[in-house]
């Protein structure tokens, strides 16, 4: 009942996430642009981790290759890892302040960027601009607007 | 799952996916096409105009040009020893809009709004008007990725127009710079030298231009010079490419192997002896059915224009009639 009520949730969420992923913006804005999908992932791993867990991560991941990067899973190897991390830990991140659950959110993105780095490097695609890792920082930056929004979609009576 | 991407199959996969997310893709970058529209559309009747009178006259200036090229390529190819008139070059192109939505924000990558549909394979050149612009990567139904030229993982073979001397242009990861990494310090290169396509690699024929070079830093202590060229193609403003076609029977038609691979590097662009080159060609016969007779052969020099004269009759009594509607 409430997962299927989550899972509604959760796809409309991603299907928003996905958008802000492919909008075009400013070459600046660009590069500090947080993984929308992979925050997505995160919120809901913690959130409802039956509902989704590492499936979401996975589709979510495969969607992401579809669209980027340049092998095929990918992403969906690295989110699936991401959503495995978040639905173990979720009690113990679930019940801390925002502040650190930002930090958390920051470590486990930086684990995520490492995942995709290791897989860009074996399958010959590296790619070593200290550029990529700033994603990670700006997506711990924005973890509790986007927490705060997520949690929205999901109980918007309460 | 990830190793497999080495093999063919998973394209097949990456075919179907990006037949999936196409329409995703273009409802994202709807609202800016919506805009894009909207803007020419209550354009002014003046600024059509003017507009109309600006490529009106930029029309006139490149058929007066372009009939001298034509009267140079004539004479080049008589000189070269060719009779008659080269086929041209390109056979077939095609406009294709690019769509607009990131795709990676670190590579640079456009979508383009052609597919196999329209008969686009991987490999294929795009350009736009002023220069090279990339090459398609994966090909979807209805869209294809292309990579453009100041890629990181793009390398492009290039060569100096003053010069001729050879190398490779590598992207440097943003729209407006490419690298020239394998230079020795003693090239001669110099700021505002022209590098055009080689017409190695397989990918593009020679000549194009490609990009002017901006930044010349020579160190003593350094082996090779740090060199920097600005691409010629408007790769962060354009919204229109083109994707052309080739004719492989065109002498300056790219060299590409038989399965249609990128050939950087590859063994059959080096000069090769005489005999086993024309035994390589016979082994291609049922490709080919105007294959060159192995008994002209006998100089290393002869075999080369020999096959051509032998062979240009026959594709120019055919392309002819197909030339002439068009």
């Amino acid at each position: 009942m409430s997962a299927s009520s989550a899972r509604i949730a959760m796809l409309k969420t991603v299907v928003g996430a996905l958008v802000l992923t492919l909008l075009p913006l400013p070459s600046w804005l660009e590069i500090i642009r947080p993984g929308f999908l992979a925050l997505t992932v995160l919120y809901w791993s913690i959130a409802a981790p039956r509902a989704g867990g590492i499936t979401l991560g996975w589709i979510c991941g495969l969607l992401l290759d579809a669209f980027e990067g340049p092998v095929l899973g990918e992403h969906a190897l690295a989110l699936a890892f991401l959503a495995y991390i978040a639905v173990r830990e979720h009690q113990r991140i679930r019940s801390k302040p925002i502040f650190q659950q930002s930090l958390i959110v920051f470590a486990a993105l930086v684990f995520y960027e490492v995942v995709l780095f290791a897989i860009d490097g074996w399958s010959g695609h590296a790619l070593t601009t200290p550029l990529r890792w700033l994603p990670t920082l700006t997506g711990a930056l924005i973890w509790p607007a986007a927490a705060a929004i997520l949690a929205r979609s999901y109980h918007p009576s309460t | 799952m990830i190793l497999d991407q080495r093999f063919d199959w998973l394209e097949r996969a990456h075919y179907v996916m990006q037949a999936a997310t196409y329409p995703i893709e273009r409802a994202v970058s709807s609202p800016i096409a919506a805009w894009r529209w909207a803007q020419t559309s209550f354009a002014t009747r003046d600024s059509l105009e003017a507009e109309n009178q600006r490529l009106r006259n930029r029309l006139r200036d490149l058929e007066v040009r372009s009939m001298r090229y034509d009267a140079l390529a004539q004479q080049n190819a008589a000189l070269i020893g060719l009779r008659g008139a080269l086929p041209p070059v390109a056979s077939r192109w095609l406009p294709a809009d690019i769509v607009n939505i990131q795709l990676d924000s670190l590579r640079q990558r456009v979508l383009i709004d052609r597919g196999s549909v329209n008969g686009v394979a991987a490999g294929q050149a795009v350009l736009d008007d002023h220069g090279v612009v990339g090459q398609t990567m994966h090909v979807g139904p209805w869209s294809a990725e292309v990579i453009l030229i100041t890629d990181p993982e793009h390398a492009l073979p290039v060569e100096i127009a003053r010069t001729g001397l050879r190398t490779i242009a590598v992207g440097a990861g943003d729209s407006t710079s490419l690298a020239l990494p394998y230079l020795p310090a003693n090239a001669d290169i110099r700021v505002g030298d022209v590098l055009v396509t080689s017409g190695l690699g397989g990918v593009f024929p020679p000549g194009y231009p490609v990009a002017k070079v901006t930044e010349v830093h020579k160190d003593a202590v350094q082996p090779l010079a740090h060199v920097r060229a600005a691409p010629f193609a408007q790769l962060d403003t354009d919204s229109e490419v083109m994707l052309i076609w080739f004719r492989h029977d065109s002498p300056a038609a790219p060299l590409k192997e038989r399965h249609g691979q990128l050939t950087a590097g590859n063994r059959s662009i080096q000069p090769l002896p005489v005999p086993a080159r024309a035994k390589q060609q016979s082994s291609e016969t049922p490709r080919k059915p105007e294959a060159p007779p192995a008994k002209k052969t006998t100089k290393p020099a002869a075999p080369v224009p020999a096959k051509k004269t032998e062979r240009l009759p026959k594709p120019e009594r055919t392309s002819k009639p197909a030339g002439a509607p068009t």
